[in-house]
């Protein structure tokens, strides 16, 4: 119990776990989909502690590392023009493009800008009116209201200086894409609570239904994930598929009307490519017609050669849950934070980088 | 980046002829901006979750009070304070 003393109520996270081992009789996979429940499971031991019978499969949830190749090193493309002022959340810089990552570009000189919120950017289109400024605008559904604010308000303020580089992920159609995968056999779900913050929960229904998988909307702390891994096993101990609210706190049954309203507003549900992954039906948000001004990728003229990618980098398998980050060869040698060389070993909300942050506390 | 944390409105103001809300957030002292828009019930004293500078939820006291020292245990804070934290840290 020894991670358990930095818990905010350790006594409760022992008790979760004691009725976890006492309700499950079976083997259950369950893949938990947001990066931050990963982080949360591996750094605070959670995965050793569950019961042998109870594996956890981390999903494809992290923005930064399921953002396509090509895209980085468009914005990389980008951030090399002269009069380009290229703005990002600072969790992309070290993802590695084909050839160089942001931060390699910035070195050489590119006007690369760290921002807390897309909304400094616009501000900083208005204060350099003789430049262009472009938000690398990665994110889940969480992140895409914001996003969609930035345009929202550019507008507003007529700015013609300003486009964003849009590449959003949804969760749902990420789910059912895992679940269609034949390769990867998952029991259950843990759903990322602040995704449903916005969305709501109306998605899940037909998904825990015709698929028969639970699904749990879940907060990102450690109780929070306890809990949610428990009330999926007593579901599959009961073969239940219900949807159910463990993060009902925050998460209101029909999510957040007003950021949906402004996510419509300006962005329409298109096929995404997932990076390790591929294509998914539905599975992001393009920017609508009537905002088309504000799309870099119609405003720029970015010609850039087709790229592969690193043949040593078996992401996608990982992000599917085929795969552990330690079966990877190139895990922990030439592939480590410092030296990424998939992106799953860049943001903290990474299986990898977690896994290599927190190694010492699972087993190989 | 896909954090959400709880803060405190410490002040509003009104932009676009009053279309649009911005507060001043505290998150234990550290004071940022962040857009209302999507919380038209949110006000001043209240306890709010932000994302990348937009409110997304409001939340009362006590729960905000301990996400934001659980965060703070897991040293989750640093995107709120210089962003030079982002650039790589040596090993
Ligand atoms: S350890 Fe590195 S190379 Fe291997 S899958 Fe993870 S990111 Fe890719």
């Amino acid at each position: 119990m020894k991670y358990m003393s930095e818990y905010r109520d350790p006594e409760l996270a022992k008790q979760y776990l004691e009725e976890i081992k006492r309700t499950v009789t079976k083997p259950w996979s369950i893949m938990e989909v947001c990066g931050g429940q990963t982080h949360s499971l591996v750094k605070n031991g959670i995965i050793e502690m569950l019961p042998k019978e109870v594996t956890m499969i981390h999903g494809p949830g992290c923005p930064v590392c399921v953002t396509p190749l090509r895209l980085i090193d468009k914005a990389i493309h980008l951030a090399q023009q002269k009069n380009v002022i290229l703005c990002s959340f600072g969790d992309m810089l070290r993802v590695p493009g084909s050839e160089k990552s942001l931060l390699e570009a910035k070195a050489e000189g590119g006007d690369i800008r760290i921002l807390y919120s897309p909304l400094e950017a616009v501000k900083i289109a208005e204060e350099n009116p003789n430049k262009e400024v472009v938000f690398f605008a990665v994110g889940f559904e969480t992140t895409a209201p914001a996003n969609a604010l930035s345009v929202i308000h550019a507008h507003r303020k007529n700015l013609k200086n300003y486009s964003i580089l849009a590449s959003h992920v949804l969760v749902p159609p990420a789910i059912k894409a895992v679940i269609n995968d034949d390769e990867s056999k998952i029991d259950g779900f843990l759903a990322a609570g602040h995704v449903c913050t916005i969305m709501g929960n109306s998605e899940y229904y037909p998904i825990a239904n015709k698929h028969n998988v639970p699904i749990v909307v879940t907060g990102f702390e450690p109780l929070d994930v306890l809990q949610g891994i428990l009330m999926v096993i007593r579901q599959l101990e009961n073969k239940e598929n219900k949807v159910e609210n463990q993060y009902a706190r925050i998460v209101r049954e029909e999510g957040n009307p007003n950021a949906q309203q402004i996510i419509f507003d300006v962005f329409q549900t298109q096929n995404q490519t997932w990076r390790g992954i591929g294509e998914i039906p539905e599975s992001g948000y393009g920017i609508k017609e009537k905002y088309k001004d504000f799309d870099a990728i119609k405003k720029f003229d970015i010609t850039i050669k087709e790229a592969p990618e690193n043949p040593d980098c078996i992401s996608g398998l990982i992000m599917k849950g085929i795969k552990k980050p330690f079966e990877c060869v190139q895990f922990g040698k030439k592939c480590k934070p410092t030296s990424p060389i998939g992106a799953p070993m860049v943001s903290s909300e990474g299986a990898c980088a977690a896994y290599y942050h927190f190694s010492g506390l699972i087993e190989a | 980046m896909c954090l959400a944390v709880p803060g405190k409105i410490k002040s509003i103001e009104h932009l676009y002829d009053g279309k649009v809300r911005m507060a001043k957030v505290s998150f234990g002292g550290i004071i940022k901006e962040a857009s209302l828009e999507m919380l038209p019930d949110a006000n001043i004293d209240d306890y709010v979750l932000v994302h990348v500078g937009v409110a997304i939820s409001k939340v009362d006291e006590k729960e905000a009070q301990k996400t934001f020292k659980y965060l703070e245990e897991i040293g989750e804070l640093g995107e709120l304070e210089d962003v030079d934290n982002y650039l790589p840290k040596k090993e």
